[in-house]
C-alpha cells in the first residue's frame, strides 16, 4: 500500500510539471502582444520607450528560458505574477474566486451522489418494472442534455415563471446566508442532474452485477435475510465501480463548471479564465490553467488511492 | 446474427437511426433548403415570433431562425465526424505502434500521449482555440487531438495482449511486414471497440463544439451554429422563449441520438458487457 501510495503521489507531481511546462511554452506561442495590447487600450499611439519600459517591467523581454526558469521559482514560492488586466497578483485574483468554484462543484457532486445512487439502487432492485424503466430513460435524457440547455430550462421554470429563486448571480455568505443559498441552487442543480444520470446508471448496472454474481447468490440461499444480503454484501461489491465513476466525472463536472458559472453568471475561476482568455492576459491564463489542471490531477489521484484502498487488486 | 440484422432488432439503434439520418442529409444538404440568407441582417423584422414565411420566427438582427439552425448544423457535424476520425486514425495507428513495438518505445509513446488526459478537456480545448484562434478547423483539430488518448489505450492494450499470440508469431516468421502484421492481423480485433469508441467521440465533439460556441469560443460568428444560436438566444429568454427553444431542442435531441448509437453499438457489438440497459 505505501509503495502505491508513494508511486502515485509522485506521478502526480510529475503530471502537474508537465502541465505546468506545456501551459508556459503554449503561451509562448500565442499570437497577439500582450505589451501592445496593454498599451493600446485606450487607443492612442505606442511609443517605443514606454514599450520597451513595460516589456522590461514585465520580463518579456529576456530569453524564453529564463523566463521560464524565473516562472517556475516564482511559482514554487507561490507567486504566480501579476495579472496585466486586473491589475493585481494572479494569485489574490484567483484566491477571490476558486472558493467559489469549488463551492459550486462540490455541492453538485454531492447532489448528484444523493440523487444518483439510490435511484440506481432502486431501479436494479426492481429490475424490468415500470420505475427501472422510467429512471433509465430519465438517466438517458439527463446524459443528452447539455449543462448550459438544462440551465436556461430551470431558469426559465424556476425564476422567471415561478418566480422562486434569483435566476442568476451570486451573493457572498457574509451578505447573508439565505441570499447566498438561493442563488447557489439553480446553478448545482443544472450541473448536478447530468452527473447523477451518470451516476444512476453505473450503480444500477454494478448493482445488478453484483446481485448476480456467485458470491452473493448463495448468501440468499443459505437464509441471509435479503436487508443483509443487499446492505452487506451487494453495497461492498458495487461501491468500486460508482466511486471509479465518481471519479471519471471530475472532467465532466469541471466542463460543466465552466458552462454553469457562464448560464448563472457565478463569478468563479471559469468566467475569469474566460475573461483572461479574450483579454490575452498571460500571468491570468496561465494561473487559471495550472490551478484547474491542478485540482483535476488531484482529485483524480484521490479517487485512484481510494480505490486502491477499496479493491487491492488495481494498487 | 449477422451485426446488421441485429442492429436492426435493437430499439435504442431504431431511435437513434430516425433522428440521425435526417440531421445527416439536413448537414449535407442543407444549402440547398433553405429559402432565406442565414446571415442577410434585416432590421425591420427583429425577434419576430413563427409565421409562413419564418417557420421558427427571426432572431435579435432579423435573420431567418430555421435557415440558421439547418446551416449551424454543419460546423457541429464537422467539427464531431471530423475530429473523431482523426482522434480514431491517430490514436489507433499510434496504439498500435505502442502496443507492437519494444517496452521502452512503447511505454515512452503512452506516457506522451497521456499528458492530454492531465487537462480536463474543456479547459485544453479553451487553451488551443485561445492560441490559435477560434474557427471550424482548429475545433477539428482540438477535438482530434483531445480524444486521441482514447482510442490510442484501446489499441495499445489489445495488441500488448495479441503480439505474442501464434497468429502473429506465424506472421512474422511468414516475412509480413510490421505495416501489414498491424493493420491486416491486429487491427481487425479491435474494430469494434473502435466502432463504440467512434460514437462515444461523436457525442463528445458534439457537446465541446456547442459548449465552446456557447461561451464564444467555438464557431466564428456571423456563421451560426447551435452553441452560439443558444447563447445569443439567452438575452431573449424571458420575452422571445422560441428563439432559445429552437436550437435547445435539435441540440438535445443529436446528443441523445448519438449517445442511444452508442448504446446500441454497445449491445451489439460488445457481446462480454452484459445490456448497458
Amino acid at each position: 500500500m505505501i509503495k502505491f501510495l508513494v508511486k502515485r503521489i509522485a506521478t502526480a507531481i510529475v503530471q502537474i510539471f508537465v502541465v505546468t511546462t506545456i501551459v508556459f511554452f503554449a503561451l509562448q506561442m500565442m499570437p497577439g502582444d500582450p505589451v501592445l495590447l496593454m498599451l493600446s487600450r485606450d487607443g492612442s499611439a505606442v511609443d517605443q520607450e514606454a514599450y520597451d519600459a513595460l516589456e522590461a517591467e514585465l520580463g518579456l523581454d529576456q530569453p524564453v528560458m529564463t523566463q521560464y526558469t524565473n516562472w517556475l521559482t516564482d511559482l514554487v514560492h507561490g507567486d504566480l505574477g501579476t495579472s496585466y488586466g486586473e491589475n493585481r497578483p494572479v494569485t489574490e485574483a484567483i484566491g477571490d474566486r476558486i472558493p467559489r468554484t469549488l463551492e459550486l462543484a462540490a455541492v453538485s457532486l454531492v447532489l448528484a451522489c444523493i440523487i444518483g445512487i439510490p435511484l440506481g439502487i432502486l431501479s436494479a432492485v426492481r429490475r424490468g418494472g415500470f420505475l427501472d424503466l422510467g429512471l433509465t430513460l430519465l438517466s438517458s435524457l439527463g446524459n443528452s442534455v447539455p449543462v448550459f440547455v438544462l440551465g436556461y430550462v430551470l431558469v426559465l421554470v424556476f425564476s422567471l415563471n415561478m418566480k422562486l429563486l434569483p435566476s442568476s448571480g451570486y451573493v457572498p455568505v457574509a451578505r447573508g446566508l439565505d441570499n447566498h443559498i438561493q442563488r447557489l441552487i439553480l446553478p448545482a442543480v443544472a450541473l448536478a442532474l447530468g452527473v447523477a444520470a451518470s451516476i444512476l446508471r453505473m450503480t444500477r448496472s454494478s448493482m445488478l452485477e453484483s446481485l448476480g454474481s456467485e458470491s452473493v447468490r448463495p448468501l440468499r440461499a443459505k437464509g441471509l435475510s435479503k436487508g443483509k444480503v443487499y446492505g452487506k454484501h451487494v453495497m461492498r461489491n458495487m461501491l468500486i465501480p460508482v466511486v471509479t465513476i465518481i471519479g471519471l466525472q471530475l472532467g465532466s463536472l469541471i466542463a460543466g463548471t465552466v458552462l454553469c458559472e457562464a448560464v448563472f453568471n457565478w463569478p468563479g475561476i471559469a468566467t475569469l479564465l474566460v475573461d483572461a482568455i479574450n483579454n490575452r492576459d498571460y500571468p491570468l491564463i496561465q494561473g487559471c490553467m495550472l490551478i484547474l489542471s491542478a485540482i483535476f490531477i488531484l482529485t483524480n489521484m484521490v479517487v485512484d488511492l481510494l480505490y486502491g484502498f477499496l479493491d487491492p487488486r488495481a494498487r | 446474427m449477422s451485426v446488421f440484422k441485429q442492429c436492426l432488432r435493437n430499439k435504442k439503434f431504431l431511435i437513434s437511426i430516425v433522428i440521425l439520418v435526417p440531421l445527416l442529409f439536413v448537414a449535407l444538404f442543407g444549402s440547398l433548403m433553405i429559402s432565406h440568407d442565414p446571415l442577410e441582417i434585416i432590421a425591420t423584422q427583429t425577434l419576430q415570433l413563427p409565421s409562413a414565411e419564418y417557420p421558427m420566427g427571426t432572431d435579435e438582427y432579423g435573420r431567418c431562425i430555421a435557415c440558421r439552425l439547418i446551416i449551424g448544423l454543419q460546423p457541429t457535424m464537422i467539427v464531431a465526424f471530423g475530429g473523431a476520425l482523426i482522434a480514431m486514425a491517430a490514436g489507433t495507428l499510434l496504439g498500435l505502434l505502442a502496443g507492437y513495438t519494444r517496452d521502452s518505445i512503447g511505454n515512452a509513446i503512452m506516457r506522451v500521449v497521456d499528458i492530454i488526459l492531465c487537462f480536463p478537456s474543456i479547459l485544453l480545448a479553451m487553451l488551443v482555440v485561445g492560441l490559435w484562434g477560434s474557427g471550424v478547423v482548429n475545433l477539428v483539430v482540438v477535438v482530434g487531438i483531445l480524444y486521441t488518448p482514447h482510442f490510442c489505450r484501446i489499441a495499445y492494450s489489445s495488441t500488448r495482449k495479441l503480439r505474442k499470440v501464434e497468429y502473429v508469431e506465424s506472421q512474422q516468421l511468414l516475412g509480413a511486414g510490421t505495416m501489414r502484421i498491424l493493420l491486416k492481423t491486429l487491427l481487425p480485433n479491435i474494430v469494434s471497440s473502435l466502432i463504440i469508441q467512434f460514437s462515444l467521440t461523436v457525442s463528445s465533439g458534439i457537446l465541446l463544439e456547442s459548449g465552446l460556441s456557447f461561451l464564444g469560443l467555438g464557431v466564428l460568428p456571423p456563421a451560426p451554429s447551435w452553441g452560439q444560436m443558444i447563447g445569443d438566444a439567452r438575452a431573449y429568454i424571458a420575452t422571445n422563449g422560441q428563439y432559445m427553444f429552437w436550437p435547445s431542442l435539435f441540440l438535445c435531441l443529436t446528443i441523445l441520438s448519438t449517445n442511444l448509437m452508442g448504446d446500441a453499438l454497445r449491445d451489439v457489438l460488445d457481446p462480454k458487457l452484459k445490456k448497458s440497459f
